[in-house]
C-alpha cells in the first residue's frame, strides 16, 4: 500500500521538507563486504563507447537544419542597456533570428557583470552568428560596480540576511581558553571548466520542445523550461546520455537553453546554442571567493572550547551563499560556536555551486586554524582532531559516521612524518599534513527505477537519471544485477531521457548513488519476486525455497537448477515488469560522510615552489557499490583539489571586473605532470539506518580536505602558515617571510624571560 | 570552395570546405568524425588530438588545407589495445577528453612501446582531463598491451 509522508531532503547542504509516497515492506540490506557483484571491481558499461568516441555528448548533436547562435555579453561590469537596435544583425547574411533584452529568460536589460547576456543571434553557421553581434547597435548606461566583497558587505550589499549560528555561549568560553589563535583566510575563485562547455541543441516537433542538453538533471531542465514557457512538463523532452563534465555548474537550464528554445520557436529549426571555452570561463558559473575570519579557543591539552567564524562569500551577481560555516558548526565536538556568513552581491561573475560548494572552502580556512592551534599547543595535528572527535552532529545522532576508523586507516601515512621530514635540505623542505573531511552525500528521495526481464532472460533498468561520468551507469548495473541474482553483463541501464523513463534526481550533491541505487534496487527486488513466482508455480515449488543465483533458478534442495532464460523463454514476447523507488532517510539523524586526507609535500623555500608528493585518502562514505568507480571519483577530486590548491587562479581587472583568464593556458588547471602519488582506502561499512542500500555518495568528498592537507603539509616542512588559496609563490614566500620574522621574536621573547 | 582532398583512417576525401576551416571543424562537421573533441578550440587542452602522418597533432588550430599528410582519428583507432587498456585501468570518466588522450597515447606507444612513467608524464602533458582521471590514464599506457 502506498503511504503518504512527510520527509527531510537535502542537495548540497540545503534542506528543505517534502511529501513522500513510500511503499510498505522495505528491503533488508545486503551484509557487508562484497558480495557476487556489489563491492567488487566493475569496469564502465559505457567505457568502450566513451574511449572510443562513439559516445554522442551534446556537442556531437547535428540536425538537419540547425542553426548556431552567438551570444551578446556586456562589455561593462554593470550597465543597463538604454536603446539596443537589432535589425542591422539581422541584415546580415545567414542570419535569421535574433534575440533583445527580456525576450528569453537570462537575456538581461542590466547587466551585474561583464560578460552578462543581454543578446542572442541565431545563423546558418556559428562564423555568421558571431559577425552578427558586432553589428547589434547597444546604448548603454554605465553604472556603479562593486568588486569588493568587504566593501559590499559594509555597504549592506548582500544576497540575502546574513546567515546567523550559535550554540553555547562563544564569547565567555573564548574569555575563559587557555590558547587563542586568530586567523584570516581568503579562498579564490574557482572554475570548473567541464572540457563540453554549456550547451543546447533545441527544437520544436508539433507542440513539444526536444531538448538535447550537457546537464546534471535532466527533469530540472525540463520543468524550468516547462514553468518559464508556460507549457506542460510532458511537453518538453530532454535527453542527455552523455556529458562532458559538470561538478556543478550545469544543474539549471541555463540561459543558452532559454535563448535557443526561443529562436529554435522563432525560426521553425533547431538551435544550437554552445558557449566557447572563453565565455564558460567568464559567464558559466564559479566557485566563489571568500575571506573568512576565524577564531578558535582551546585547553592546553587541545579541548576545542570556542569556535567563531565571520564568512563572507563573494557571490557575484547570482549565486547563492554555501554554507562556508558548516565544517565549523560540525566537523568538531565544541560547546561554544559562533558563527556568521554574508553573501556579498557584487559585479563579478555568477557562483553555481562547485564540487562540495561551502565545505571546500570552510575546510582549508577551519583545518589550516587547527592545525595552527596545534603548532602553538605543540600537539600531534590527528592527535588534536581525535580529541575533539563529535559524537552527535550538536545532540543529533549519526545515521553512521566511522571517521575514528578512517584516522585508524590514515595512521601509517601520518607516521612517515619523521622519515619524510628527513629528507629535507637547505632548499627543498619536505613534510606532511592531514586534513578532516566532513559533507552530506546521503541523498534522499524522490527518485524512481523500472525493470524489465525479457524471455531470453536480460535485465533492463530505466531509469531518467544521468550518468555525468562518475560511472553511476555501472552501478546501477551492479545493484539490479545483484539483487536479481544474474552476471552483470546480462544488465544494461537506460538513462539520460525524461521522455523514457521515471524520475530520478539530479547528478549533484554526491546524491546519484545513494538516491536512486536504493530505487533500482527495489525494482530489481519487484521484479525477482515476479520470477520466483513464475519459478514456484511452473515447477510446483514453494516461493520460500526458491532463489536465483548468477541466472540460475535454483531450489534450497538443490534438484531445481534452471537457467533463468529457460524458465522466462517459455514466455516468448511477454516481459516480467518491475518497479521501485526511494524510501525516506532516517528521520532524526545526520547523514554525513566523513574522511581524512595527508598529503606530502617538498617545498622550495627560496622559490616558492611547491610540489604535491604523496596523498592517501581514506574516506567513510557507508557500502562502496563499485571499487574501481570509487577509487577514480578519490583520484579525481585529489587532482582538482590540487588544481585549485596550487595553480588555479581567476584574475579579474581590479579596474574593470573583466575576466583577464578566460583561455586554458592562462587559467592553469592540473595536468598528468602534475600527478602526485595517490593511496585510497575506504571503510566501506554500510550505514545501517541510510535505505535498502547504506550507501552514501561520493563525487565530492575527497575534493573537500585536499588544500587544507597541503597547507598543513606546507606548515609542517617550513613553519610557513599560508592563508590564502591558490598558494601562490608570493604568498607562500609572505608566509615564509613572516614564519621567520616570528621565530626571531620568539627567541627574542625566550631570551627575555630568561 | 577550393576543393579539398584528405586522407582519413586510410579512405581518401574529397570535400569542398571554406577556406580557413580548421582541421577539427572540417572532421567533425565535414566528414562526421565526431570522435574528435573541441573542448577548447586554441589549442591549449588536448581534447581534439589527431595524428597527421603518425605525429600528434591539435586539429582545432590546424588549417584543414595545409594538412598533407595522412590523418589518423579516434575512429581510426578504435581496435587499438589502448581502448581496452583505458576500459580496464578505467582511465576514463566523462569522457570527453578521452578520444583526444587515446590518440595522443596511441603516438607514445608507436613511437615507446614500452614507455617510462617520465614518457608517460611528458608526452601526455598537453592533454587536460578535468575529471582527473591522470593516475588511471598512466596505469592504462603502462599496462596497454595488456
Amino acid at each position: 500500500m502506498a503511504r503518504l509522508i512527510r520527509t527531510e531532503k537535502e542537495v548540497e547542504g540545503r534542506f528543505e521538507e517534502v511529501w513522500l509516497v513510500v511503499e510498505e515492506d522495505p528491503l533488508q540490506q545486503w551484509p557487508e563486504g562484497p558480495l557476487s557483484v556489489v563491492g567488487r571491481p566493475a569496469v564502465r558499461q559505457d567505457g568502450p563507447q566513451r574511449v572510443r568516441g562513439e559516445a554522442r555528448f551534446t556537442a556531437d548533436v547535428q540536425l538537419p537544419g540547425m542553426l548556431h547562435t552567438a551570444i551578446l555579453r556586456s562589455p561593462h561590469a554593470h550597465a543597463r542597456v538604454k536603446r539596443i537596435d537589432l535589425s542591422p544583425a539581422l541584415a546580415l547574411p545567414g542570419v535569421r533570428a535574433a534575440l533583445g533584452p527580456g525576450e528569453a529568460q537570462g537575456l538581461a536589460d542590466e547587466a551585474g557583470f561583464a560578460g552578462e547576456p543581454v543578446a542572442a543571434v541565431a545563423a546558418e553557421t556559428y562564423g555568421q552568428a558571431r559577425a552578427a553581434l558586432r553589428a547589434i547597435d547597444v546604448e548603454w548606461e554605465v553604472l556603479e560596480v562593486v568588486l569588493d566583497p568587504q566593501e559590499a558587505v559594509e555597504r549592506g550589499l548582500l544576497t540575502g540576511e546574513p546567515t546567523r549560528y550559535e550554540r553555547g555561549d562563544f564569547e565567555r568560553a573564548l574569555a575563559e581558553a587557555e590558547v587563542v589563535v586568530e586567523s584570516t583566510y581568503r579562498t579564490s575563485v574557482v572554475l570548473h571548466n567541464s572540457l563540453e562547455t554549456h550547451q543546447a541543441v533545441c527544437q520544436w516537433i508539433g507542440d513539444t520542445l526536444e531538448v538535447h542538453i550537457s546537464t546534471q538533471y535532466i527533469w530540472g531542465v525540463r520543468d524550468a523550461l516547462a514553468e518559464k514557457l508556460g507549457i506542460p512538463g510532458d511537453k518538453v523532452r530532454v535527453v542527455c546520455e552523455y556529458m562532458g563534465g559538470g561538478f556543478g555548474a550545469k544543474n539549471d537550464p541555463g540561459e543558452y537553453t532559454f535563448v535557443a528554445a526561443e529562436l529554435a520557436k522563432r525560426t521553425g529549426r533547431p538551435v544550437r546554442c554552445a558557449l566557447t571555452r572563453r565565455e564558460e570561463n567568464v559567464g558559466a558559473g564559479n566557485r566563489n571567493a571568500t575571506i573568512q575570519k576565524l577564531t578558535v579557543g582551546a585547553r592546553s591539552d587541545g579541548t576545542l572550547v570556542a569556535l567563531g567564524g565571520e564568512f563572507v562569500n563573494a557571490i557575484g551577481w547570482s549565486g547563492w551563499s554555501a554554507p562556508t560555516d558548516g565544517p565549523m558548526q560540525t566537523l568538531y565536538a565544541c560547546d561554544n560556536v559562533r558563527t556568521v556568513r554574508y553573501g556579498a552581491k557584487i559585479n563579478t561573475p555568477p557562483m553555481k555551486a562547485f564540487r562540495a560548494p561551502g565545505y571546500v572552502e570552510g575546510t582549508f580556512g577551519l583545518e589550516c586554524l587547527l592545525d595552527e592551534l596545534a603548532a602553538k599547543l605543540e600537539l600531534d595535528p590527528l592527535e588534536l582532531r581525535r580529541r575533539n572527535h563529535a559524537d552527535s552532529n550538536d545532540g543529533k545522532p549519526y545515521s553512521s559516521k566511522n571517521l575514528l576508523a578512517c584516522y585508524e586507516l590514515a595512521q601509517k601515512h601520518w607516521d612517515r612524518r619523521a622519515d619524510v621530514r628527513a629528507r629535507s635540505g637547505t632548499t627543498w623542505k619536505h613534510g606532511v599534513g592531514m586534513a578532516s573531511q566532513i559533507w552530506f552525500g546521503g541523498g534522499g528521495p524522490p527518485s524512481y527505477a523500472w525493470t524489465r526481464v525479457t524471455s531470453d532472460g536480460r535485465v533492463t533498468v530505466v531509469t531518467a537519471m544521468q550518468d555525468i561520468g562518475t560511472g553511476t551507469r555501472t552501478a546501477m548495473a551492479q545493484i539490479a544485477a545483484e539483487e536479481l541474482g544474474v552476471p552483470l553483463e546480462r544488465v544494461q541501464v537506460v538513462l539520460g531521457d525524461t521522455a523514457r523513463g521515471p524520475y530520478a534526481t539530479l547528478s549533484a550533491g554526491s546524491s546519484t548513488t545513494p538516491s536512486i541505487g536504493p530505487a533500482v534496487r527495489a525494482a530489481a527486488a519487484d521484479v525477482k519476486r515476479q520470477l520466483i513466482e513464475i519459478a514456484a508455480q511452473r515447477h510446483h515449488l514453494e516461493e520460500r525455497v526458491l532463489d536465483i543465483r548468477d541466472g540460475i533458478v535454483v531450489s534450497a534442495d538443490g534438484n531445481l537448477s534452471q537457467p533463468l532464460e529457460e524458465l522466462v523463454g517459455l514466455l516468448e514476447d511477454a516481459q516480467i515488469l518491475g518497479k521501485g523507488g526511494r524510501g525516506p532517510n532516517p528521520t532524526g539523524m545526520s547523514v554525513l560522510t566523513f574522511g581524512i586526507q595527508v598529503v606530502e609535500v617538498a617545498v622550495d623555500v627560496e622559490t616558492g615552489e611547491v610540489r604535491v608528493e604523496r596523498v592517501a585518502a581514506a574516506h567513510d562514505v557507508g557500502r562502496i557499490v563499485n571499487p574501481l568507480g570509487a577509487r577514480s571519483q578519490v583520484e579525481g577530486g585529489i587532482v582538482q583539489g590540487i588544481g585549485h590548491t596550487l595553480s588555479e587562479q581567476r584574475l579579474l581587472d581590479p579596474e574593470t571586473g573583466r575576466v583577464l583568464t578566460s583561455t586554458l593556458d592562462a587559467y592553469r588547471m592540473p595536468t598528468i605532470a602534475d600527478l602526485p602519488e595517490i593511496v585510497c582506502e575506504f571503510v566501506d561499512r554500510p550505514d545501517e539506518h541510510l535505505t535498502n542500500l547504506g550507501a552514501k555518495g561520493l563525487g565530492e568528498p575527497p575534493i573537500v580536505p585536499t588544500a587544507a592537507a597541503i597547507a598543513n603539509a606546507i606548515r609542517d616542512a617550513t613553519g610557513a602558515d599560508v592563508h590564502e588559496l591558490p598558494i601562490s609563490r608570493e604568498e607562500l614566500l609572505r608566509a615564509l617571510r613572516e614564519a621567520q620574522e616570528r621565530a626571531r621574536e620568539g627567541a627574542k621573547e625566550h631570551v627575555g624571560a630568561r | 570552395m577550393p576543393e579539398l582532398e584528405l586522407t582519413v583512417n586510410g579512405e581518401i576525401h574529397s570535400v569542398d570546405a571554406p577556406t580557413g576551416i580548421s582541421l577539427a571543424e572540417l572532421l567533425r562537421e565535414e566528414l562526421g568524425f565526431t570522435g574528435t573533441k573541441i573542448a577548447c578550440n586554441e589549442g591549449h587542452c588536448g581534447a581534439c588530438t589527431v595524428q597527421v602522418d603518425g605525429v600528434p597533432t591539435l586539429s582545432c588550430i590546424t588549417l584543414a588545407h595545409s594538412v598533407r599528410g595522412a590523418v589518423t582519428t579516434i575512429e581510426g583507432l578504435r581496435d587499438h589495445p589502448l581502448v581496452d587498456a583505458f576500459v580496464r585501468a578505467d582511465a576514463v570518466q566523462c569522457g570527453f577528453c578521452t578520444p583526444g588522450q587515446v590518440v595522443s597515447a596511441a603516438a607514445l606507444v608507436a613511437a615507446s612501446p614500452e614507455p617510462t612513467v617520465e614518457e608517460i608524464r611528458h608526452h601526455m602533458a598537453g592533454n587536460i582531463c578535468r575529471c582527473g582521471t591522470y593516475p588511471r590514464i598512466e596505469e592504462a599506457i603502462l599496462n596497454w598491451r595488456g
